[in-house]
């Protein structure tokens, strides 16, 4: 497992852990505190041959991969090198070394809010994400690359897996969770999308029901439902400030510029158009049901206890 | 968390509806999650304010006549339209017509130009209200989701048209029949008399060419801009659904026969209708 030092990492591999089927390895350069006794972590890069070392020592059943980076400040090479060549590396070895499986954890944000979406995006949906936002090609293009490979790898005994989830909430340290957790939540003038939202540990249920025989293919991953971007600020009883549009992004646009700001300003088209998906083959394919309420997801944002 | 108390604004505005109508907008079949939204963002109480102001304009303003609206089917059903006016009135008043005199009540949902998501207020606003992105996939699931869809196919065309060309039925587009094919919707041809005199304007050509839109319409009167429309009275006709065979991947030919039928049905619907009308404005 790829990515085991994020939060939504450390969830699967407790997961797994508790299921007790499957021998962990979490490969992984930042340190990691606090895991499971018999969960292996190599704090090694993806990149480097003591990745393949994994695949060539052990029997490797499969692979999920969790650990792209998706950090906006660092350069564009080196998220390209991180992002599309360490995956293409990671699927290299997968098809080398007959892994049975590949679970890829990519995101619904990968066909991008725009203002003439679809109310629903399919699976066969463009990825559009990167016309309005270069700075994450690198996202899009590791998930065209994984899409390819479960093409192109059908014919075969490796099953690949593409997940597509929407905007993950809970402790995870992702934009939107970044987002909701401001104490005053800026929001554009004169837009309310329509947003889905899906709860961390949904997702890391939706990865582990990957691994089971028999699925493959690529699947969006919808929350329990969609409301209104002001209904979801409401329910977590935060106010918000009301910006006009050009304001707004010059604000925002300042800030990153002195580091300010984890947002860089592509970012708020997120909360101006809707990029919602059709959860609807994952629920056939996978069994895939969300077992965290609207509210419950919503509020999985705020820290444990506090209110 | 329960219901929270309403608000004097929202008690305010159910005031200005009659026992009936509120029984109307309640019955209304909707999909609504915990929250008052359905999938495609329509909420049922945000959209009472709009439903009064088009009451107003319906019922006291177009003073709208309303023909034969028995014959819209229960279910699934494509609604289309002649288009004419400059602003969607005629939208409006169909939908009107179907929330306040249908029996049962039906929420029309109008498929609206991809670039109004892309306004301000606007870009949310169509959306509480219950209308929805024009784009076949949306249409397709709410058929499927058994709602009544309104659907203009002379798009743009249409509701820009000059004055001149009233009551002349532009080119339809042939994506509404396959949607109606692919999901199996009987179509209810609508012709609507009184929307193509709401705001006669000519069309300004270079000036649209030179802004890069579809028309620039013109009045020739104050305030020249068609913001307000003449209080022109409508008539809609509603007239018998049609079925029709086929598939929806097939060649254009065959598609444009059945779109030449409904797009006949609905120009000799406005032909009775324009006979059996007395005067534009009364």
């Amino acid at each position: 497992m790829t990515g085991i030092a994020g939060r939504l990492g450390r969830l699967v591999a407790q997961r797994l852990h508790r299921m007790g089927t499957h021998h962990v390895v979490g490969i992984d350069r930042r340190p990691i505190g606090n895991l499971p006794k018999d969960v292996e972590h190599l704090q090694v890069d993806l990149r480097s041959r003591r990745t393949r070392d994994v695949f060539r020592s052990g029997d490797v059943d499969a692979v999920i991969h969790l650990g792209l980076m998706h950090d906006p400040r660092r350069t564009a090479e080196e998220l390209h090198t991180w992002n599309v060549v360490g995956t293409a590396r990671l699927l290299e070895d997968c098809a080398d070394f007959k892994v049975r499986k590949v679970v890829f954890l990519s995101s619904a944000n990968v066909y991008g809010p725009r203002a003439d979406n679809t109310q629903f995006l399919t699976e066969e949906a463009p990825l559009m994400a990167a016309v309005d936002f270069p700075a994450i090609r690198d996202l899009v293009e590791a998930d065209m690359q994984a899409t390819s490979f479960f093409w192109r790898s059908g014919g075969r005994d490796l099953e690949t897996v593409v997940l597509r989830p929407v905007h993950i909430l809970g402790s995870v340290r992702n934009a939107a969770s970044n987002y909701l957790r401001l104490k005053r939540i800026p929001v554009i003038m004169g837009y309310d999308p329509m947003v889905q939202v899906i709860h961390e540990r949904d997702v890391t249920e939706a990865i582990v029901l990957s691994l089971r025989e028999g699925i493959h293919g690529v699947l969006n991953l919808a929350g329990p439902g969609e409301v209104p971007l002001s209904v979801v600020i409401r329910e977590l009883k935060k106010p918000t400030i009301p910006l006009p549009a050009p304001m707004f992004e010059a604000m925002v646009k300042g800030m990153w510029r002195f580091h300010l700001t984890s947002f860089p300003v592509p970012e708020l088209t997120h909360i101006r158009y809707t990029c919602m998906v059709d959860g609807s083959r994952a629920r056939k394919v996978l069994g895939f049901r969300p077992q965290f309420s609207m509210k419950e997801t919503i509020r999985a944002v705020l820290p444990p206890g506090g209110e | 968390m329960g219901r929270p108390a309403k608000s004097l604004l929202s008690r305010l505005i159910e005031s200005g509806f009659t026992e009936e109508e509120l029984e109307r907008i309640k019955s209304l079949p909707t999909r609504q999650n915990e929250y008052g939204y359905d999938p495609f963002g329509f909420n049922r109480e945000e959209a009472k304010i709009a439903m009064l102001v088009v009451r107003y304009l319906y019922r006291h303003y177009f003073r709208v006549q309303v023909h034969n609206i028995e014959n819209v089917p229960p279910g699934r059903v494509m609604l289309v339209s002649n288009h004419a006016g400059q602003l969607p009135f005629d939208g409006m008043n169909i939908c009107a017509a179907l929330l306040f005199d249908a029996v049962p009540p039906r929420m029309g949902r109008a498929m609206i130009e991809k670039f109004v998501p892309g306004l301000p207020y606007v870009s949310y606003l169509f959306q509480r209200w219950g209308q929805i992105v024009g784009t076949p996939d949306n249409c397709q699931r709410l058929l499927e989701d058994e709602e009544a869809i309104l659907v203009f196919p002379e798009g743009a065309k249409g509701i820009s048209k000059p004055y001149t060309k009233r009551y002349q039925l532009q080119d339809f587009g042939l994506g509404f029949m396959r949607l109606a094919l692919a999901t199996d919707s009987p179509v209810v041809p609508v012709a609507v008399v009184g929307s193509e005199e709401q705001a006669p304007a000519f069309n300004v050509k270079p000036l649209a060419r030179a802004l890069g839109v579809p028309a620039f319409p013109l009045m020739p009167f104050p305030p020249f801009f068609p913001a307000v429309p003449l209080p022109s009275r409508y008539q809609i006709y509603f007239g018998e659904p049609l079925s029709f065979v086929g598939h929806a991947d097939d060649d254009d030919e065959q598609i444009e026969q059945l779109v030449k039928h409904v797009r006949l049905t609905i120009e000799s619907m406005l032909r009775v209708g324009l006979k059996s009308r007395r005067s534009i404005f009364i």
